[in-house]
């Protein structure tokens, strides 16, 4: 990493020296960010682009934020929690930074929100984790969220699903937290609407030949809610054709991404029509979406065609982190209670749209609901469907409802 | 050990060490009166440079990379043990430490979603966990020694691995892929445990306990007959040691020591989840092993020192996305030309100035 | 017991003093184990989902096809050579890697299969010629290279490869599914699996019995030490072995990432299948690979029907029971059992 490190130190330093020649007194002070993202195992490919986020929002202002230069400190896990807070007490013991920006999963989430009650005087943003526990049960003052989490990237999708005659779905999933809290999502509100999940099946993780739970799924539904991401998805995509299972599907966040639509392999066409929602959309036609998919893509020309979900969310987050910044004019002082202030204030204008924070610092933002379309040039894309403005941690329930419910596990909710 | 003295197995043992093999005592008359007996001006130096450490230090390195290393060191010291003394070596010794952690985190005090807390206090709590960690230790022995050694690799990994799988899937009891949270040391005689000084020394304390039993039960007559079986575990059983026995007994023993730096471990983390004994954690306490030595009771020490300033430190100095690269080429390049691992390297250099050869390791005889 | 003997010396030169004890308790623990298993079929079948207990049982027996390919090669390295083979599962991912990356550009499968296994063939050969040649009889130390390799190829792959999914553009004779009785429709790829992994077990054995390397496997296999000791030259048989062992994995690379897909994680997945294959099977022997795989797999999938979140217990538990009642494995040889260093 250093000769990354190096050189984007060196980048930033130059666009510092060419902006605020004369000012050159001011800008001797850095404030240091540390990054943190998976940058090994198998969530590496996430990681790196979580990390082309982040330094993509502090390029766009030349390397600057609160009229200070800002060094951007990169740090690594695995995806294992302990790792994690290991890399952010590093980050902050070790190489001072006095901001942190991480970590991407949901697991190490919930590690770094505990460890940064013992780092008062640090203010740690989250980078991608979607975990609802982490701002949900017993939240941190100085963790902040501003991406939605996997609950709330399912919003909308319930409803879309009925309208097109959804009535009876089943599940299958990965069995872990990330899938119950997308499930949840869904379900908050198809369930509330009159839907039905009649059958959850939950595959343990690492088991990758999906044909027996094909073979259970039951043949008198409307529609399979598939809720699988990478190597799990693709594989069950191939078994269930070659089994000759014809559903329509409804996807989660991570199921019909863009890695998964543009595998290594044969394109998939009876994946045509597939819903499914999450934060950010590549068809979104927005200009602040254009121009922000521009940037990206001339910025990394080795990145991916459009940025993914965790360059999306680490931009979101790395954004934050500075226009807070900037609303302080630099200023860290007192224990970072005027910066905190200013980020729980903030009506973050990102490229999905504006963000704002609920009373546990966690994002209040828009969500998409998307379908695989085929662009004319035969590659598949998300079109987007519909969108929801203003999407909470409650689902868009009432409070009496979500709590009601509490969060979701594996048979939590139900409503068969 | 070609002279068994008895054909008791725990009767006194005279030794003499003819059998080229790792770690092997030259002369004991009596174990517990040797400890003090071999105390040198090198361990009052190091000691001393230890209990001064955590005041010089920055609390990062007093508690991420010095306690760190010494309770990582503690679970490879019960590789060591096994693999040293007994010739048996385990792939599971993390998952024994996660045992212990997840005891605690079970027993003790601690937040999960969805499993089982009971919230006992401590001091029924960690003995719980150890003993329990002791007992599964001796079952996965009892399971892996029965058949040619080589097996105890593969039926350790096996069993690890199968380990790891059912806390994830389990989720009534061990909270499955989030585990538990919020899992401290107790706060006793108003000190917290947890702030880096202190549980440095409490680190520092566990591990030099840990450190002097190895090397007391090395020269105790169970070790000598456990060294005699790594040796030869034909003439042993001829001479009426129960070498299953001793083996088993051996597997218990370097549970316990696993067990404790995994107690430490789950206090160090404050947190427990399946990914603690995840395979590569399995392999990390392997290479920490190798890399360090498995000749002396200090290699896995040393081991645990250069692989904990290497994770935090490799970000700085190389592509922190080829961790695995270097970590593996590292532990490659010591299997194949240094099979003591640094201790190795390092008696290797002493012979070359001249002051006696370095002895083969366990590594390069037969088999395990 | 190697770590008893000196190098040079193997455990099949000991002087055995009888096979393993019969026990007279033995038809009650067959009976113990059979029970329930015919009573769970006879209700899986008659009074729950007929259709759902068959589908179940032929997936098993397609994946126990697969697990047996991967698991062949281990079994077969490890009976001649005492090489626990721990990058096996990385020599699987490579045949992988290979396969596609050739099947991508020449657009025919069957080449793609031909690389995987020429590829992880070779990479074999190269570690038996260029290392483990020059560690006769240290087990332990092989063991440790190969764990040593298996990080370095994993981190490679991840390196060159990236952590997309990639998966094989198989024939369309062969993609799709077939009528198939009682089932109304199976996957014609999982029955092809099955007459890939028949085949392959019909002729490693004809290999073996028929062939005169493979006598001399065999040999080996039974007694190293004569093997040498007979004239043959030994680092010869050895290297042909392990090019067959590495070229299985490698040809189950190819077919096993058609039938799912090559992601980095599969390496540790086939490893763990192959180790708990030939625990349970018995080491060194391939019917005993045969039999593994069938209970491992059997396992496996009748967990994700019946019981989803304990499948792993099943498996880990025929593992306890094999280790504990015979531990040598189902199929294993007797010297396993009597190389304890009690004989």
């Amino acid at each position: 990493m250093k000769s990354n490190r190096r050189s984007f130190v060196r980048t930033a330093i130059a666009a510092a020296v060419l902006s605020s020649l004369g000012l050159a007194a001011q800008a001797q002070e850095t404030i240091k960010i540390g990054v943190l993202a998976t940058l090994e195992g198998p969530f590496a490919a996430g990681g790196a682009d979580g990390m082309r986020g982040a330094e993509l929002a502090l390029r766009e202002r030349n390397g600057m934020a609160g009229g200070k230069k800002v060094e951007l400190v990169k740090a690594s896990s695995n995806a294992q929690p302990p790792v994690a807070v290991a890399a952010v007490r590093k980050l902050v013991e070790q190489d001072k930074v006095q901001i942190v920006v991480g970590p991407l999963s949901g697991g190490e989430g919930i590690a770094v929100k505990d460890y940064s009650k013992t780092v008062p005087n640090i203010t740690i943003i989250n980078g991608s984790s979607g975990a609802q526990a982490t701002t949900l049960v017993d939240p941190s003052p100085n963790f902040f969220r501003f991406n939605n989490e996997g609950a709330q990237w399912m919003v909308g999708l319930g409803e879309e699903a009925l309208k097109r005659g959804y009535k009876k779905v089943a599940l299958i999933s990965e069995d872990y937290s990330f899938p119950y809290s997308q499930v949840q999502g869904f379900m908050g509100q198809y369930c509330k609407l009159g839907g039905k999940v009649v059958e959850k099946i939950w595959v343990p993780l690492g088991h990758k030949d999906f044909s027996t739970a094909i073979a259970r799924i039951p043949a008198d539904i409307d529609a399979l809610l598939v809720v699988l991401g990478g190597a799990d998805a693709v594989n069950f995509l191939t078994q269930y054709e070659q089994a000759g299972g014809n559903k329509p599907m409804i996807g989660g966040s991570i199921t019909v991404s863009q890695d998964v639509l543009n595998y290594k392999g044969k394109r998939r066409e009876a994946l045509l029509g597939t819903l499914s929602a999450g934060p950010n959309a590549d068809a979104y036609d927005a200009p602040e979406w254009k121009a922000f998919v521009a940037s990206y893509k001339k910025n990394f020309p080795d990145g991916y065609p459009s940025p993914g979900l965790f360059a999306v969310n680490y931009y979101i987050n790395m954004k934050a982190a500075l226009d807070a910044l900037d609303a302080v004019k630099g200023d860290l002082s007192d224990n970072q209670s005027k910066y905190r202030a200013a980020l729980t204030k903030l009506q973050l204008k990102g490229p999905t749209g504006t963000i704002t924070l609920d009373h546990n610092r966690q994002a209040i933002g828009p969500n998409f609901v998307t379908e695989v379309a085929k662009a004319p040039d035969g590659s598949f894309y998300n079109k987007v469907v519909s969108r929801v403005e203003k999407v909470d941690q409650r689902l868009n329930l009432s409070q009496a409802e979500f709590d009601k419910m509490g969060i979701g596990t594996r048979d939590n909710p139900a409503c068969p | 050990m070609n002279t068994g003295a008895g054909a008791q197995a725990w009767g006194p043992m005279r030794s003499s060490p003819s059998v080229p093999g790792a770690p092997s005592q030259v002369s004991v008359p009596s174990p517990a009166g040797s400890a003090l007996a071999h105390i040198r001006a090198r361990h009052v130096i190091v000691l001393a440079a230890l209990l001064i450490y955590p005041f010089v230090a920055t609390p990062f390195f007093t508690f991420q990379i010095a306690a760190q290393s010494m309770l990582l060191g503690l679970i490879a010291l019960s590789l060591m043990f096994l693999a040293g003394y007994g010739g048996m070596v385990s792939l599971s010794q993390m998952t024994i430490a996660g045992i212990a952690g997840y005891a605690v985190a079970i027993f003790g005090v601690s937040a999960t979603p969805e499993g089982v807390v009971l919230g006992w206090p401590w001091w029924l709590a960690v003995p719980i966990a150890i003993v329990a960690s002791m007992l599964v230790a001796a079952l996965i022995g009892w399971l892996s020694v029965r058949t040619d050694g080589i097996y105890t690799i593969m039926i350790t990994l096996a069993v690890g691995v199968a380990l790891y799988y059912l806390a994830l899937q389990n989720y009534s009891v061990l909270a499955g892929f989030q585990g538990f949270q919020k899992i401290a040391p107790p706060r006793l005689f108003g000190i917290d445990w947890r702030s880096p000084t202190p549980f440095y020394f409490l680190t520092l304390a566990l591990a030099l306990a840990g450190y002097w039993a190895v090397k007391y039960v090395a020269r105790a007559p169970f070790g000598l007959a456990l060294q005699g079986i790594r040796d030869n575990a034909r003439r042993m059983e001829a001479l009426g040691f129960d070498v299953t026995a001793h083996r088993v007994a051996a597997h218990a023993l370097a549970g316990g020591l696993a067990a404790v730096g995994g107690v430490l471990l789950v206090w160090y983390n404050g947190l427990i989840t399946p990914a603690s004994i995840a395979t590569n954690n399995l392999i990390n306490i392997l290479i920490i092993a190798v890399i360090g030595g498995m000749r002396h009771p200090i290699g896995p020490f040393l081991g645990a020192l250069v692989f904990v300033l290497l994770q935090n430190f490799a970000i700085d100095l190389v592509n922190r996305e080829r961790f695995n690269l270097v970590i593996g080429t590292g532990f490659l390049l010591i299997v194949l030309f240094s099979p003591d691992g640094l201790l190795g390297l390092w008696s290797r250099l002493r012979a070359r100035l001249g002051s006696g050869a370095g002895k083969p390791s366990p590594v390069r005889r037969g088999g395990a | 017991m190697s770590a008893v003997l000196k190098p040079g010396t193997y455990p099949g030169t000991d002087p055995r003093s009888g096979s393993v004890p019969k026990r007279s308790w033995r038809p009650w623990i067959l009976a113990a184990l059979w029970t329930p298993a015919v009573a769970f079929a006879i209700w899986a079948l008659f009074f729950d989902n007929a259709k759902l207990f068959l589908l179940t049982t032929l997936n098993g027996i397609t994946l126990a096809a697969l697990y047996f390919v991967v698991a062949a090669g281990f079994t077969l390295v490890f009976g001649l050579m005492k090489n626990v083979n721990l990058a096996h599962g990385s020599l699987y991912l490579l045949g992988a890697y290979v396969g596609y990356f050739v099947g991508d550009r020449s657009g025919s499968w069957l080449l793609a299969v031909a690389a995987g296994f020429a590829a992880a063939a070779f990479v074999g050969l190269l570690l038996q010629v260029a290392i483990f040649r020059f560690m006769p009889g240290e087990d332990l130390r092989q063991t440790l290279v190969t764990i040593g390799i298996s990080i370095i190829i994993a981190d490679v792959f991840l390196w060159v490869f990236g952590a997309e999914v990639h998966q094989f553009d198989p024939p369309r004779w062969i993609f799709g599914s077939v009528p198939f009785p009682l089932v109304d429709r199976y996957p014609t790829y999982r029955l092809a699996l099955l007459a890939i992994a028949v085949v392959l077990g019909v002729a490693l054995w004809l290999f073996l019995q028929r062939t005169r390397v493979g006598m001399m496997i065999r040999a080996g296999v039974d007694d190293r030490a004569m093997l040498g000791a007979s004239g043959v030259n030994v680092q010869l048989v050895f290297a042909i072995t392990f090019a067959i062992g590495a070229g299985l994995a490698g040809f189950g690379g190819v077919v096993g990432a058609t039938a799912l897909s090559i992601s980095p994680g599969e390496d540790t997945r086939y490893l763990l299948a192959s180790l708990m294959v030939v625990i349970i099977g018995g080491m060194g022997s391939i019917p005993g690979a045969a039999v593994g795989a069938l209970l491992i797999a059997l396992a496996e999938q009748y967990g994700v029907a019946y019981a989803p979140t304990y499948g792993v217990v099943f498996q880990f538990a025929i593992l306890v029971l094999a280790l504990a009642f015979r531990p040598q494995g189902i199929l294993g040889s007797a010297w396993t059992a009597g190389a304890k260093g009690r004989k």
